[in-house]
C-alpha cells in the first residue's frame, strides 16, 4: 500500500513537495463501548512518523483499550484508523504492521532466546543464515549476545523485557507498541531500561506508542504525551507543555503535585483565595467565576524570615503574592525538603512547598519558624469549576 | 462524577464495525464447527432422542383399522367392521395388552377366530386415519386406501401401534411400586455412602496434610488403587469375603451382603479416591498464617479446627460430597454384582432394556436418573466458581509440627484404610489364582482361560486395550483441540459458550443414560451414522464423550496458565496460529495432554455403564466380560479378568510416568 500523499517525481522535475507532512498514524472519531460502558469517547489523534508517544492516565482511563484498537486486538466500536495512509480500521491484527511488547513480556517459555527472536522472521522466505545474522544483530543491539541459548525463565525481568523488545523489532515494523513495558520491573532497572528503549527508538526511528500510568516515565521518554481520563483525551502535548501548562485540573493534578485552593476571579489579573487577593493570569475568565487555583510545591519561592527583599531570583517579587507562613512540618526527602505551611491569608488549608536543601540552609528555615514565601504570579494556575 | 457512567452517546451514523476475518479465523471457525458438531452428534442429539422416547407411548388403536371379509367366491363383500368392534364382541385382545412398544405387532387374524389360511375367503383392510399403519409381510402399508389380500397373505398382516406423546410412561413408572421404590433406594444408598466416604476421606486427607505421620507417599499411592479397577471388582471381593461361601460371613450377624450393606461398602471403596483427592487439594491450600493467628490468639485445637480448618475446606467437602453422591447413584456395576434384589435406578435401566426390551421404560428411568445427577452437577459448578476467590497467591503453605499422639492416630487410621483397600484387591487376586475358594486353595491358572467361558474370552481383553488406546488417542486430540478453541479463539463468543456448555454436560450424564441414548440415536436405520452401530467406533465415541468433561477441564486449566498475549504476539509477528500452536502451545501443555490420555485410558479400561448397551459380538470388552461372567456364575474368572484390567492399568500408569519423565526432560528443559 502506498503512502497516500507521496508524489511521484514528475517529468518537469517538480518533485515531492508535501506542503503539510501527512501524519503516519491518524485516528479519527474513535469510540469503544462495552455494553453501556463507554471505554473510549470520540478519540482523534495524529502521530507523525518517528514520534515517541506516551498514552498516560490512571488505570481504566482507556489507554490500553486505545492501544489494542490500534493493534487490531480489540476492535473499536466506531471510528477510523489510518496507518501510513492505509485504512487499517477493520484489518485483523495479523494484517497490520506493528511490533508489540506486553507488560508480561509474553516470551515463549519453551523456546530459547534465539528462537524467540527468530519466531517472527521464519516463514517469510528468509534463509537460515539470514535469520541467524539478523538474530545476532538484534541480540547485540539489546546487549544480550551471551544469553542466546538460554530459556526466558533463566533471565532476569529486565533481560526478558529486552528480548521481548528485540522480538518485536525483528520484523522491522512501521509501528512499535509498548503496553506498560516497564511496570513489572523494579525501580532501578526501570530507569535504566527506559533510557535504553528511548535511545533504541531514536536509532531505529520507529514510530512508537507506549502506554504507561507512570508520569515520570512518560515525561522522561515521550516526544508528546497523550493524557487520558475516563475514555477521553484531556491534553496532548510535549512533556514540558503538559507539566507547565496543564489544560485541565485533571492533568495538573495527575502530573506532578499540586496545592489546590477554592478561588474566585475578582477582576482581570486578580483572584481571591481565602479572604485575600492574589495576582495571576486569569486567562479571559470573567469576574465572579469560581475556580480551583493550583500551585505546585516546587514553584513556591522561599524568601526567608521577614525579609523585605526582592526575590532571590532575578526579578521583582509580586508584593500581592508574598505571604507570611508558619512552618508546621518539615520532611527531608534527600533531594529537597518538603514543608507544610499554614498561612492566615490562605485560610485553613495547608500549603505544601518543596524547598531546595540549599535554600533551607541559607534562609535558616526550621519547624515552627515564620517565613515569607512567594506564589509566583505566572505559576498560579486557574481552572474554572463547573457548576 | 464519572463521565463514562453517563448515558452513552454513540454516533448513530453507520453500524458497529466488524473486523475483517483473517485466514486464521476461518480455519479456527471450521475447526470449532467440526468439534462442536462432534459434541452435538455424540451428546446433544442422542439425549434429545432419548428424552422424546421417554415421552412416547405406543398403543394399538383398534378403532383405526377397518376390515371387510368376502364370501367364499371372493366376489361378495360383507359389512365393514372396525377392529375395535370385533374385539368388543370377541375379547380377543385384553385392554391391558393394547399397550405396546415401538416394535409392537398385533396379528390381524386375532380378530377372525374362524380364520384359515387355506380358505378362499378374501380380506380387505384399511386405516381410518392417515397414520394407521400395518405390515403386510415386511412391507409397511399406511393410509385409508382399501387393500385386499387372500387368506394366505392375510395371515401375515400385522397391525402397528400408534405413537402418542405424553407423560404416560412416567405415570406407569410411578404407579409401579417396584420401580418407584428404586428412587428411594438409590438416594438412600448414595446418601449413606457419601457420608461414610467423606468422613473417611476427610480424616485421611487431614492426616496427610496436618500430621507428620510417616509413609505419606505410599498411602497416597494405595488410595489411588480403586480408580484402576472396575466398580464391579469390589462387588466380587465382597462376595468372596462375606457372600454365601464367604469366610467372614458370620461377621454380618446374619445380614446378607447382597443388598444395601454390600452396596455401601463397595461404593465407599470405589468413590474413596475421588473424594480423597478433592479434599486433599482443599486442605493443601491452607494458609499457615491463619494457624499462626489462631495460635497467637490462644485458640484451642478444637476451635482452630472448627474456625480455620473446616471453613477453609468447606468448598472441597461440598464438591467431594456431590461427586461421591453422583458416582454412587449412577453406578451400575457394583449394584449389579452385589445388589441382590435391592432395586437401584441404574440397574433398572439395564433390566428394562436388556431384560425386558422395554426401551421406553428404560428411557423413563434414564430421565429420572438425570435429575439428581444434573442437580448435583449444577450445585457443584456454582460452588467451584465461588472457591476461586478464596485462593490467595500470598498464602504461606502450612507445615505440620510433629505430635506423637496425633501422628500415631493418623498413621493407624491410614493403615486401616489401606488394609481395607489392599484387602479387597488381595481377595480378588487370591480368588483369581486358586482352584475353589475357600475349599481348595491350590494355585491354578484355569481362571485365566477366558476362552473357555462365556463373556468374550481373551479377545474381549484385546478389544478393551484397543478401545483404551483409541480413546486415549482420539480423546486427547478432540478434547485438547476443543479446549483450545474455547480458550483461545477470540471471536465467536456465542459459539464458544455453547461449546463450553456442551463440554461440561457429560459430567451430568450417567453412563447408562448415555449408552441408552446411543441405542436410540444410532440404532435408527434412518440415521446416516447408523453404520457405526455395533462397531468399535461407537464404543470409542461413547467413551470419549462419557469422560469428556474432566479431560476438558484439565486441558482448559493448562491452557489458562499460558500467557493470553501469546496469540497477540504471534499475530503481530504475522505468524499463523497453527505455528504458534505446534511450536509453543502444544509443547508447553504436553504434561497436561499426557494426563488426559492416561485418564481416558484408565477409564476406558474400567468403564461398564455406557458400553454395556453398545458392544457387539465382535467388540466385547474386558469390563463387560467381568459383568457377564459374574452373571453366569463364573465368579473366579470374573475376578481374574478384573485383575487383568488392574494389571493393565498399573502398567499403563507406569509407562505414563516413564514417558512423562523422558519426554519432559527433552521438551520441558525450560522448566
Amino acid at each position: 500500500m502506498r503512502h497516500a500523499l507521496s508524489i511521484e517525481p514528475t517529468p518537469t522535475g517538480i518533485a515531492r513537495a508535501p506542503e503539510v507532512a501527512a501524519p503516519y498514524l491518524e485516528i479519527s472519531d474513535l469510540w469503544k463501548s462495552y455494553g453501556d460502558f463507554v471505554a473510549l469517547r470520540d478519540i482523534s489523534l495524529s502521530i507523525a512518523k518517528g514520534e515517541f508517544i506516551c498514552f498516560l492516565g490512571p488505570s481504566g482511563c482507556g489507554k490500553t483499550t486505545l492501544l489494542r484498537a490500534i493493534a487490531g486486538l480489540d476492535l473499536q466500536s466506531n471510528g477510523r484508523i489510518l496507518q501510513g495512509g492505509r485504512n487499517i480500521s477493520t484489518l485483523p491484527a495479523s494484517n497490520r504492521d506493528y511490533g508489540i511488547v506486553f507488560q508480561s513480556y509474553a516470551l515463549f517459555p519453551n523456546l530459547t532466546i534465539e528462537q524467540n527472536i527468530a519466531f517472527g522472521l521464519e516463514n517469510a522466505g528468509r534463509s537460515r543464515a539470514e535469520i541467524a545474522t539478523r538474530v545476532n544483530e538484534l541480540l547485540a543491539t539489546v546487549g544480550l549476545s551471551e544469553q542466546s541459548k538460554k530459556y526466558p525463565a533463566q533471565l532476569s525481568g529486565g533481560q526478558q523485557q529486552r528480548i521481548a523488545l528485540a522480538r518485536a523489532i525483528a520484523i522491522s515494523p512501521g509501528l512499535l507498541l509498548l503496553d506498560e513495558p516497564l511496570s513489572a520491573l523494579d525501580a532501578k532497572v526501570r530507569v535504566h531500561l527506559r533510557h535504553e528503549i528511548k535511545s533504541l527508538q531514536r536509532k531505529l526511528g520507529v514510530t512508537t506508542i507506549m502506554v504507561t500510568h507512570d508520569q515520570e516515565e512518560a515525561l522522561a521518554m515521550a516526544d508528546r504525551i497523550v493524557v487520558m481520563n475516563h475514555g477521553v483525551i484531556e491534553q496532548v502535548g510535549s512533556p514540558t507543555e503538559i507539566y507547565s501548562h496543564p489544560k485541565t485540573l485533571f492533568v495538573a493534578d495527575f502530573i506532578g503535585e499540586t496545592n489546590q485552593f477554592a478561588a474566585k476571579v475578582l477582576k482581570d489579573g486578580a483572584v481571591e483565595i481565602g479572604h485575600s487577593a492574589f495576582d495571576c493570569s486569569t486567562k479571559d475568565l470573567e469576574a465572579g467565576t469560581t475556580a480551583t487555583a493550583v500551585v505546585r510545591p516546587v514553584d513556591i519561592i522561599p524568601h526567608g524570615a521577614h525579609a523585605h527583599v526582592v526575590s532571590a531570583v532575578d526579578r521583582p517579587a509580586t508584593p500581592q503574592n508574598l505571604i507570611d507562613a508558619e512552618v508546621r512540618e518539615m520532611e527531608f526527602l534527600g533531594m529537597f525538603w518538603r514543608t507544610r505551611l499554614t498561612a492566615p491569608r490562605l485560610g485553613e488549608r495547608t500549603l505544601v512547598a518543596d524547598f531546595s536543601v540549599n535554600a533551607v540552609r541559607r534562609l535558616n528555615i526550621e519547624t515552627g519558624g515564620v517565613i515569607q514565601v512567594e506564589i509566583p504570579r505566572d505559576r498560579l494556575l486557574l481552572f474554572p469549576r463547573s457548576a | 462524577m464519572n463521565i463514562a457512567l453517563e448515558a452513552p452517546y454513540l454516533p448513530l451514523a453507520g453500524k458497529r464495525l466488524r473486523q475483517e476475518t483473517s485466514r486464521d479465523d476461518r480455519i479456527k471457525f471450521g475447526l470449532m464447527a467440526v468439534i462442536g458438531l462432534y459434541l452435538v452428534v455424540a451428546l446433544g442429539a442422542p439425549l434429545f432422542v432419548m428424552l422424546s422416547k421417554s415421552l412416547s407411548t405406543y398403543r394399538f388403536d383398534l378403532a383405526a383399522f377397518e376390515f371387510q371379509v368376502s364370501d367364499e367366491t371372493g366376489a361378495k363383500w360383507g359389512p365393514v367392521v372396525t377392529a375395535d368392534a370385533l374385539n368388543r364382541t370377541l375379547g380377543a385382545v385384553a385392554e391391558g395388552d393394547l399397550a405396546s412398544s415401538a416394535d409392537g405387532r398385533l396379528a390381524a387374524t386375532k380378530f377372525f377366530p374362524d380364520f384359515s389360511f387355506r380358505s378362499p375367503v378374501h380380506y380387505r383392510i384399511r386405516g381410518t386415519t392417515d397414520d394407521a399403519a400395518f405390515l403386510a409381510g415386511s412391507t409397511l402399508e399406511k393410509g385409508t386406501e382399501w387393500r385386499e389380500y387372500d387368506s394366505g397373505t392375510f395371515r401375515r398382516i400385522m397391525l402397528r401401534p400408534a405413537r402418542t406423546l405424553g407423560l404416560d410412561n412416567f405415570k406407569t413408572y410411578f404407579s409401579t411400586p417396584a420401580l418407584a421404590r428404586s428412587i428411594y433406594n438409590s438416594v438412600l444408598m448414595a446418601a449413606i455412602s457419601t457420608v461414610v466416604t467423606i468422613s473417611i476421606a476427610f480424616a485421611l486427607a487431614y492426616g496427610l496434610t496436618r500430621s507428620c505421620m510417616p509413609l505419606k507417599g505410599l498411602f497416597r499411592g494405595i488410595l489411588a488403587i480403586p480408580i484402576l479397577v472396575p466398580s464391579l471388582l469390589p462387588g466380587i471381593a465382597l462376595v468372596y469375603l462375606f457372600g454365601n461361601q464367604g469366610i467372614f460371613k458370620d461377621w454380618l450377624l446374619g445380614y446378607s451382603i447382597y443388598g444395601p450393606i454390600g452396596i455401601v461398602i463397595g461404593s465407599v471403596f470405589f468413590t474413596l479416591p475421588h473424594a480423597f483427592l478433592i479434599i486433599l487439594t482443599a486442605l493443601s491450600i491452607a494458609d499457615a498464617r491463619h494457624y499462626e493467628a489462631a495460635a497467637s490468639l490462644k485458640a484451642s485445637k478444637w476451635r482452630t479446627f472448627t474456625t480455620v480448618t473446616l471453613p477453609g475446606a468447606r468448598f472441597g467437602l461440598v464438591s467431594a460430597a456431590f461427586v461421591v453422591f453422583t458416582l454412587v447413584i449412577t453406578d451400575f456395576g457394583l449394584p449389579k454384582v452385589i445388589g441382590g434384589q435391592y432395586g437401584m435406578l441404574a440397574v433398572d435401566i439395564y433390566k428394562q432394556v436388556i431384560g425386558q426390551q422395554n426401551f421406553e421404560m428404560g428411557a423413563v428411568v434414564s430421565v429420572i436418573l438425570l435429575v439428581p445427577a444434573i442437580l448435583a452437577f449444577a450445585v457443584d459448578r456454582r460452588m467451584q466458581k465461588r472457591q476461586v476467590a478464596l485462593l490467595s497467591a500470598r498464602a504461606v503453605p502450612y507445615v505440620p509440627k510433629p505430635n506423637v499422639r496425633m501422628d500415631t492416630i493418623c498413621f493407624a487410621f491410614a493403615c486401616l484404610v489401606s488394609f481395607f483397600i489392599l484387602g479387597m484387591i488381595a481377595m480378588c487376586q487370591i480368588a483369581a489364582v486358586v482352584k475353589f475358594w475357600p475349599y481348595d486353595l491350590t494355585l491354578t491358572a484355569k481362571n485365566f482361560a477366558f476362552d473357555l467361558m462365556d463373556g468374550g474370552g481373551w479377545s474381549a481383553y484385546a478389544n478393551s486395550i484397543r478401545l483404551a488406546l483409541l480413546t486415549a488417542l482420539f480423546g486427547s486430540v478432540i478434547v485438547f483441540a476443543g479446549a483450545y478453541m474455547v480458550e483461545k479463539a477470540d471471536a465467536f463468543r456465542f459459539g464458544r459458550n455453547v461449546f463450553h456448555f456442551l463440554a461440561m454436560m457429560p459430567m451430568a450424564v450417567p453412563g447408562m443414560v448415555l449408552g441408552l441414548a446411543y441405542i436410540f440415536f444410532f440404532n435408527n436405520p434412518a440415521n446416516p451414522l447408523n453404520a457405526i452401530y455395533g462397531t468399535m467406533t461407537i464404543l470409542v465415541v461413547s467413551t470419549v464423550t462419557h469422560f469428556y468433561t474432566v479431560a476438558h477441564l484439565t486441558a482448559l486449566t493448562a491452557l489458562k496458565q499460558m500467557d493470553p498475549e501469546f496469540e497477540s504476539v504471534a499475530a503481530s509477528l504475522k505468524q499463523p496460529f497453527h505455528r504458534l500452536f505446534f511450536r509453543v502451545t502444544l509443547p508447553v501443555c504436553l504434561p497436561a495432554i499426557l494426563n488426559i490420555a492416561i485418564y481416558l485410558f484408565v477409564n476406558a479400561m474400567t468403564t461398564v455403564s455406557a458400553v454395556v448397551f453398545l458392544y457387539a459380538s465382535d467388540t466385547k470388552l474386558a469390563s463387560v466380560a467381568v459383568l457377564n461372567m459374574d452373571d453366569a456364575g463364573d465368579i473366579a474368572p470374573a475376578a481374574a479378568m478384573g485383575m487383568m484390567i488392574f494389571y493393565t492399568n498399573v502398567a499403563a500408569k507406569l509407562i505414563h510416568a516413564l514417558l512423562a519423565r523422558g519426554l519432559l526432560a527433552r521438551t520441558q528443559a525450560w522448566r
